[in-house]
């Protein structure tokens, strides 16, 4: 059993266990009432986010469940701190019925950790790519403000647009500014020059 | 600078860590501190105890817990600082709240009479009520279930306590999947805000001076590292003294309400801050004396006598089998030497025993110190029971 929120990650988790020939495997958001569906599944492994706000809940029902008669241990052995290590780094938890065997639970769990780091990776991806999308808009943007402001020196001044380039240059330099802030204050400038009283 | 990592739950008693980091007073130090935020109990256990961090903001009973081998892997963990002195509130539903005694601040006022009160609501309520609690191995569990037994509530039969993170107990409350709860704060003057509940009972009304959380560290870890331990305890027990002087409100309110720490709106964290409680929705604030304390009367100090209050509890509700090893156990993880040995010489009053009677200060009282006075405030229990940490089977016994 999968408790997660993130539809997508405990897809990628969930594809990677049916592949690995696990078939039993439901999908719970951690919701109110997780507990008594749970309860009513009694699974073999629980596979849980460690960032889940209800992973207290989680375990207060596993202390007390009558459904689920023996104890859980956390994740598959204590001595596995290495295992329990990479766990943690990856972002999940896990819960065992004692007595489910160690040689079937630890490639759930190694194959739980792969999937998850990998999609953290994706994740961090993504991020990436965003953050390089909302770099180039802002290139764009500050590109355009520095043609028009290009613009009006070349009209009021009548300047070859090289020489407007350079003026704009140079009055950044010598403020100390960048070009685009000179070019935003040209233009604001301009625009109160030209608007009626 | 010495690198160290602390796990804490944004709660408002997570201050004296965040003042510690954000102020300076780690650096001063010589350590480099970084806060990991995290969102259950169950987490910050597995960060500290496989760990991921050095240290943590710990329920005191949950670090008894965890070395009686009560809360999944068993480690040895210790204690040697208390974060704060009280700190959280029963909230319950105006539809439960309507069969107590209908003015709030009498209830307050009134503990014993507000439990009778409870009790007898409990059997009105079209429902087993359900009231929502953080932690098994919660100060605010214990203190509830210490509240209702006092009026003949067993908290096991007459109610359904139900475990569920702080920051969910406003939106459980709010779809009705329980009736009330007991966290610590901002939670309960959130749901107040919110008209989903008033307050009942503040902690502080049932133990006037609750044990609550504290600075947990690996016992292995703490002893291979003397020397950055006592340098983290002279920082935070100096962050904590900042957090309760009244002159730094502001400041503190504005660091607790940034995202990475506590991330709630100033208006919800000053209450507790302020001791200044709005009880129910609408109604002017009242003053809650010792709401909530950071510093004062040595309020760091960790008594072994309130371990083994905690581990009393523990064998009362069935937690815990009684046995002389974990008696001791317990009492251990609260280390009053290690306290002692890293505060030593920094002018703070120092108490002179590392146990007293629990319940049995009646009015402000200066006691034997080290280093200047020590005053200690009224540490009674609402129903005047007074406890002999010498004598814990006598005092069950007598429950």
């Amino acid at each position: 059993m999968i408790v997660d929120d993130s539809g997508l990650r405990a897809t990628v988790l969930e594809d990677g266990l049916r592949e690995a020939g696990y078939d039993d495997i439901h999908l719970v958001p951690p919701d109110h009432g997780f507990v008594a569906r749970l309860e009513r599944m009694a699974p073999d492994v629980v596979l849980m986010d460690l960032g889940s706000p209800s992973r207290d809940t989680l375990e207060e029902m596993l202390a007390v469940s009558r459904a689920l008669a023996r104890p859980i241990a956390m994740f598959v052995d204590r001595s596995d701190e290495a295992m329990i290590g990479a766990a943690i780094d990856a972002g999940i938890s896990a819960y065992v019925v004692d007595g489910l065997r160690k040689e079937r639970v630890k490639p759930v769990l190694d194959l739980a950790i792969r999937r998850f780091n990998a999609f953290a990776r994706m994740q961090a991806e993504l991020d990436v790519a965003k953050s390089e999308r909302d770099q180039a808009k802002v290139a764009l943007q500050e590109r355009r403000t520095i043609d028009r402001a290009k613009a009006i020196l070349m009209r009021g001044r009548d300047l070859p647009e090289a020489e407007a380039y350079a003026l704009l240059r140079s009055t950044a330099m010598n403020q100390g500014k960048r070009i685009v802030e000179v070019a935003e204050a040209l233009i604001t400038a301009s625009e109160m020059l030209r608007s009626p009283l | 600078m010495t690198p160290l990592s602390l796990a804490f739950l944004p709660l408002t008693d997570a201050a004296p860590l965040i003042v510690a980091g954000a102020r300076g007073f780690a650096a001063e130090a010589g350590i480099e501190l970084d806060l990991v935020r995290t969102t259950s109990w169950a987490t910050l256990r597995d960060r500290l105890v496989y760990g991921q961090v050095q240290g943590a903001h710990m329920l005191a009973p949950l670090a008894i817990a965890v070395t009686l081998g009560l809360s999944q892997a068993p480690a040895a963990l210790s204690a040697p600082f208390r974060l704060n002195v009280n700190g959280n509130a029963l909230a319950m539903a105006p539809d439960f709240a309507a069969a107590l005694e209908p003015d709030p601040a009498q209830r307050v006022a009134d503990p014993l009479a507000a439990a009778h009160d409870f009790a007898t609501a409990i059997g009105l309520h079209h429902r087993k009520p359900v009231v929502g609690i953080v932690h098994r191995f919660s100060s605010q569990a214990l203190l509830l279930r210490y509240w209702l037994a006092a009026a003949g509530t067993d908290p096991d039969r007459d109610l359904t306590l139900r475990v569920l993170p702080p920051s969910l107990m406003v939106e459980a409350l709010r779809v009705g999947e329980i009736d009330g709860f007991i966290a610590g704060e901002p939670w309960s003057s959130v749901a107040v805000a919110e008209g989903l509940a008033e307050i009942v009972v503040p902690g502080a009304r049932i133990w006037r001076r609750g044990v609550e959380k504290v600075l947990a560290f690996r016992t292995d870890w703490m002893e291979a590292n003397p020397a950055t331990v006592d340098a983290l305890l002279i920082a935070v027990s100096r962050a904590a003294a900042w957090c309760d002087d009244p002159a730094n409100r502001d400041e503190l309110v504005a660091l607790l309400e940034r995202p990475e720490h506590v991330g709630r709106p100033a208006a919800e964290l000053r209450p507790a801050l302020a001791g200044r409680l709005t009880l129910r929705h609408g109604e002017p604030p009242v003053p809650v004396p010792d709401f909530l304390l950071f510093h004062r009367e040595a309020a760091g100090f960790p008594w072994r006598s309130q371990a083994l209050w905690i581990y009393s509890q523990f064998v009362r509700w069935g937690f815990v089998a009684a046995s002389p090893a974990a008696e001791r156990a317990a009492a251990a993880v609260f280390r009053s030497d290690v306290y002692r040995r890293a505060l030593a010489g920094t002018g703070l009053p120092m108490p002179g025993a590392s146990m007293k009677v629990e319940g049995a200060i009646g009015a402000p009282l200066g006691v034997g110190a080290h280093e200047g006075a020590l005053t200690l405030g009224a540490d009674g229990f609402f129903d005047g029971g007074v406890f002999d940490p010498s004598d814990v089977a006598g005092y069950l016994a007598g429950r």
